[in-house]
């Protein structure tokens, strides 16, 4: 029963360039890339225990290295695809040492601290990254000759590499490793007496946040063709952790019903609704109040729920 | 004043529904409306220039009853947030969910650089209010244009009235830290000190800087201060300013957004006898700006000002196209000439513009006086048909580096 | 010389703006241990109350103005206590999103109630001549302010170490479970030192509106300050909040004019470098 619903869930996903014009499917691809920044800071949040507000460093920086190398030294999107990944990883690899030297709240703020020092050298070295003009003009890759300029293709682009996140991170998550995650997440110190390295394994998530992270700021850059600093802002990584928290962090469809709710708020409900900041908050609130937990782990107790009312 | 979008968001849904059942054919119906569609930051920091942007919109299309060139028009009104992403995301809604003919503004320039080559690739005619210098210098686009000015197309005239009747010699620069400020700056100085004064410090303070205080208190003796500053930030800076005793040293000179007239609704008499210099004034007289200023005062209760001017002034070169099209939008290339080639008579003046796109027009020096009991930029002086080249050669203009921080470089800087 | 005094002077009255805008982020997280990211939006409430009280009775004092406006923040923070945080004792996460959610639904407002532009808070008329010092003029108000921050952390040491309420807040802070234990009501606890915070932020947000002016944006600019302040200071000590806020006005006033290409990240270098190496902050009792 429960695996059908998650087919025709995953089928949906197989939809939109068939049935919506051009927006809607922008709209979509959005929502994966969205999805995938999530998930992988649903790594560190939900799974990992540690709450990050910047996380938009690791998209930030991939994408920078990426529209840096295409366009101004004439790098292949290869190329420049890896070294951008690469990069980003090992940022948070190093970051990762300076910020698990903390945690809870002081973790939160070195997070946010690195991302607003990138943020920052993003505006300031405007010889580099051109400051808040912004770097334009940029291409997308075309993957075996494809050419992802339009909607539809770039939408299948976005889903393979969605999936793809998806798939490793359930790995990852289902993992030994993973639950060793999970456990040093809930009992640090009896982790720690059974012989786990809890400082390790919290690295270690730090840096496959990052990866993902930098993957979907990768996706990011090639939607936009355009990398301003405001993706290195409080803002992008806020939005990032209400979307987590909102959609259930510690569960894997979480962060992608969260991402979702959020973009269309911002980017659909918008255009009718003035006050959509507001609603926002207010949506945020109702959630909260109603699924204390988030809405898939809410929805799947309101059907677990009825399926035992209706026995 | 949500109101007109509201109006018309069922027409629009049923066009957005329309064009997602047929998604890759659009036929061309010269009797349906022309759908306009404005990009305006209606919420995040910039939100009090977007705002004026709708009110003006509204106002103009209302004056016409939503007729132009003898079509219908219906506005759809896209809130950027202030931010690129979003920019782009509602340039994408305005073209692919609501098939709009033309687009007027973004405000900012990081929203325009970040839909450049979307509208340039899409082929929609836009009528820009952002101030981006590059935007019609080295990367300019068939597809947009602009009826206000660059960054620094109205510094010039100001350096120059500065340096000539003002007899000004040593001038301190401040500005917000980014492209607008900078380019303002840049082009200040070039034009000061080609006419023998000094630029003697520049200031650039980071965009969320809730204390001025710490710059107020670096701030070297010269003759005067210019104010690069873009929203509200230079009366917040102004009034600091004022407050460590600096107004009585030190003459206060200001660019087209430091003193606008939404913020001077705020201010008292520190502001009297401040210099500013702008494409437009809520004070011009000519006979469309009497009218529409009056009309907006009575409206919105406070004088219009570079929003408000620059969205109404891009309306009015619509109209001219429009005209000129004969209302045909579905021609895109025939209705971008008409725009480009338009010498619309505005509320600032006439408009032209030149083979990048650009606003040739008059600039106005202007003071800040008492009239009928409110505060008013008088204008005192006009410099006619400015350029964005001023006097400088258009292809050595070109070959020289965008306006930056750094440059052109400042020679002389006091340590 | 007039340099480093007056950027001394501006420092201190920084740091006095500082102290009156973390002391309550400090307080709540100190008992509840939780980060109120609602706190920069009640503080720019109060500026937004501020200015318009300030500017449509003329001759109103500020000091009964920030008193009414600590009052009305303080209130509309209580019923978000009582109404929702309650229930998110256990629920970190989920006080992220909902103090995130409560900053946005209250900045939309602001933007609907007052607009886009900036609102100037006039400054109290018989502070508005500004005082000379050593041969130069500085604003009087500023130096106020740091009179204001004195006896902001006067009056809150005394309700700390002099009250039984202060005397509860400190079990509460030392050892929740403890005090819960003998016989606290630490839930109603909550509730009253939820609105205190709240209350000091509106009324600061008074106090610090003829220099800050109202405008949107001023509580997403005020929050990472609190942050600052309390993590440099340590967390749950109100000396920590007051130590920390003179010593963030400094390294910013000093440092945005001597290194002004550091300006973006000049009070967040220092930060990381006090969690790195001392993650409870200068003064901190209570592990973050």
């Amino acid at each position: 029963m429960k695996w059908i619903g998650v087919a025709l869930l995953a089928a949906s996903f197989l939809l939109p360039p068939f049935l919506a014009g051009d927006f809607y499917v922008n709209l979509a691809s959005q929502i994966l890339i969205a999805a995938i920044f999530a998930l992988s800071l649903n790594l560190l949040v939900g799974f990992g225990g540690m709450t990050s507000l910047g996380h938009a460093s690791y998209l930030g920086v991939a994408a920078y290295i990426s529209a840096l190398l295409t366009s101004r030294y004439g790098f292949g999107h290869g190329l420049a695809a890896i070294i951008s990944i690469a990069g980003s990883t090992a940022m948070a690899a190093f970051f990762g040492v300076v910020a698990l030297r903390a945690t809870g709240l002081g973790f939160l703020m070195i997070t946010l601290a690195i991302s607003q020092v990138l943020w920052g050298l993003a505006y300031r070295m405007s010889n580099v990254t051109n400051g808040d003009n912004g770097i334009a003009g940029l291409t997308r890759p075309m993957p075996f000759g494809i050419s992802l300029d339009s909607a539809a293709s770039f939408y299948w682009f976005a889903l393979v590499v969605a999936s793809l996140a998806f798939l490793m991170m359930t790995i990852f998550v289902s993992s030994s490793f993973g639950s060793s995650l999970k456990g040093v997440r809930d009992q640090p110190r009896r982790m720690a007496a059974l012989g786990f390295n809890p400082w390790m394994i919290r690295w270690i998530t730090f840096i496959y946040a990052g990866f993902w992270g930098g993957v979907s700021g990768l996706l990011y850059v090639y939607y936009n063709k355009y990398i301003h600093p405001t993706s290195l802002s409080i803002t992008s990584s806020a939005e990032a952790l209400l979307s987590v928290i909102a959609g259930g962090s510690g569960t894997l469809g979480g962060p992608v019903v969260g991402a979702a709710l959020v973009l269309l708020l911002k980017n659909y409900a918008s255009a009718y609704i003035e006050r959509w900041n507001m609603l926002l908050g207010l949506v945020f609130l109702f959630i909260v109040l109603v699924m204390p937990t988030g809405i898939v782990p809410g929805f799947s107790r309101l059907v677990t729920g009825l399926r035992r009312e209706s026995r | 004043m949500s109101i007109s979008r509201r109006q018309f968001v069922s027409s629009v849904a049923g066009a957005g529904i329309a064009s997602m059942a047929a998604p890759h054919l659009v036929f061309a119906q010269n009797s349906g409306p022309i759908r306009v569609g404005l990009m305006a930051a209606k919420t995040g920091p910039l939100a009090s220039g977007g705002i004026d942007m709708e009110l003006a919109l509204t106002m103009f299309l209302k004056e016409r009853d939503n007729t132009l060139a003898g079509r219908k028009v219906e506005l759809i009104v896209a809130d950027t947030a202030g931010t690129p992403a979003t920019a782009r995301t509602k340039a994408q809604e305005l073209v692919e969910k609501n098939n709009i003919h033309c687009i007027i503004g973004p405000l900012a320039a990081f929203e325009a650089l970040a839909i450049a080559d979307y509208l340039t690739e899409k082929e929609i005619p836009t009528i820009g209010v952002a101030a981006a210098e590059d935007m019609t210098q080295r990367h300019p686009s068939p597809w947009f244009v602009r009826a206000t000015s660059t960054s620094a197309q109205c510094a010039y005239p100001l350096a120059d009235y500065s340096a000539k009747e003002l007899r000004y010699k040593k001038i301190v620069t401040i500005a917000d830290d980014f492209a607008y400020g900078h380019e303002m700056c840049a082009g200040f100085q070039r034009a000061f000190e080609d006419n023998g004064g000094k630029i003697i410090q520049k200031i650039f303070t980071p965009l969320a800087t809730p204390d001025y205080g710490s710059y107020v208190a670096q701030v070297k003796n010269a003759d005067a201060i210019f104010l690069g500053t873009a929203g509200s930030n230079g009366f917040r800076f102004l009034r600091q300013f004022i407050e460590y005793g600096l107004k009585d040293k030190m003459a206060v000179i200001g660019g087209m957004t430091a003193l606008d007239e939404s913020v001077l609704r705020n201010m008292g008499d520190e502001a009297l006898g401040i210099v500013t210099t702008s494409w437009y004034s809520a004070e011009l007289d000519n006979p469309l700006n009497k009218a529409f200023a009056t009309a907006f005062r009575k409206q919105f209760k406070y004088d219009p000002g570079y929003y408000a001017g620059g969205t109404y002034v891009s309306g009015q070169v619509l109209e001219a196209g429009l005209k000129t099209a004969r209302g045909n939008v579905e021609d895109k290339k025939a209705l971008m000439t008409a725009i480009r080639g338009s010498n619309a008579e505005t509320v600032r003046g006439v408009v032209k513009f030149d083979e990048f796109g650009n606003a040739v027009g008059d600039a106005y020096i202007r003071k800040v006086t008492r009239k009928d009991g409110r505060l008013v930029n008088s204008v005192i002086k006009t410099y006619p048909d400015v350029t964005q080249f001023w006097t400088y050669d258009k292809t050595a203009f070109l070959k020289d580096p965008v306006y930056s921080r750094d440059y052109p470089p400042a020679k002389n800087l006091e340590q | 010389m007039q340099f480093w005094i007056i950027q001394g002077l501006n420092s201190l009255s920084l740091g006095g703006l500082l102290f009156l805008l973390s002391s309550g982020f400090s307080l709540i997280f100190g008992l509840m241990r939780l980060a109120n990211l609602t706190h920069g939006a009640f503080f720019m409430l109060g500026t937004y109350f501020g200015a318009t009280a300030l500017r449509s009775w003329d001759g109103l004092n500020i000091w009964v103005t920030a008193l009414g406006a600590g009052i009305a923040v303080a209130a509309i923070g209580g019923l978000f206590e009582r109404l929702v945080l309650t229930r998110l004792k256990t629920n970190p996460l989920g006080q992220v999103l909902v103090t995130l959610g409560m900053s946005f639904i209250i900045s939309d407002a602001c933007l609907m109630l007052w607009g886009g532009d900036s609102i100037p808070v006039p400054t109290p008329r018989n502070l508005q001549s500004p005082t000379r010092v050593f041969g130069f003029v500085f604003p009087t108000y500023r130096l106020v302010l740091v009179g204001c921050a004195i006896g902001a952390a006067i009056a809150l040491y005394l309700l700390l170490e002099r009250t039984r309420l202060g005397a509860m807040i400190r079990a509460g802070v030392d050892d929740r479970q403890m005090a819960r234990a003998v016989g606290i009501p630490v839930s109603n606890l909550f509730t009253v030192v939820f609105c205190l915070g709240a209350g000091i932020a509106g009324a600061g947000g008074v106090l610090g509106g003829p220099i800050l002016s109202a405008y949107p944006g001023l509580d997403a600019d005020m929050l990472p300050l609190a942050l600052i302040v309390v993590i440099l200071g340590g967390i749950g000590s109100l000396l920590g909040a007051f130590v920390g806020s003179f010593i963030i006005g400094f390294i910013y006033t000093f440092g945005t004019a001597l290194f002004p290409e550091l300006a973006y990240i000049i009070l967040f270098l220092p930060m990381i470098f006090v969690i790195a190496f001392r993650p409870q902050g200068l003064f901190g009792r209570v592990g973050t």
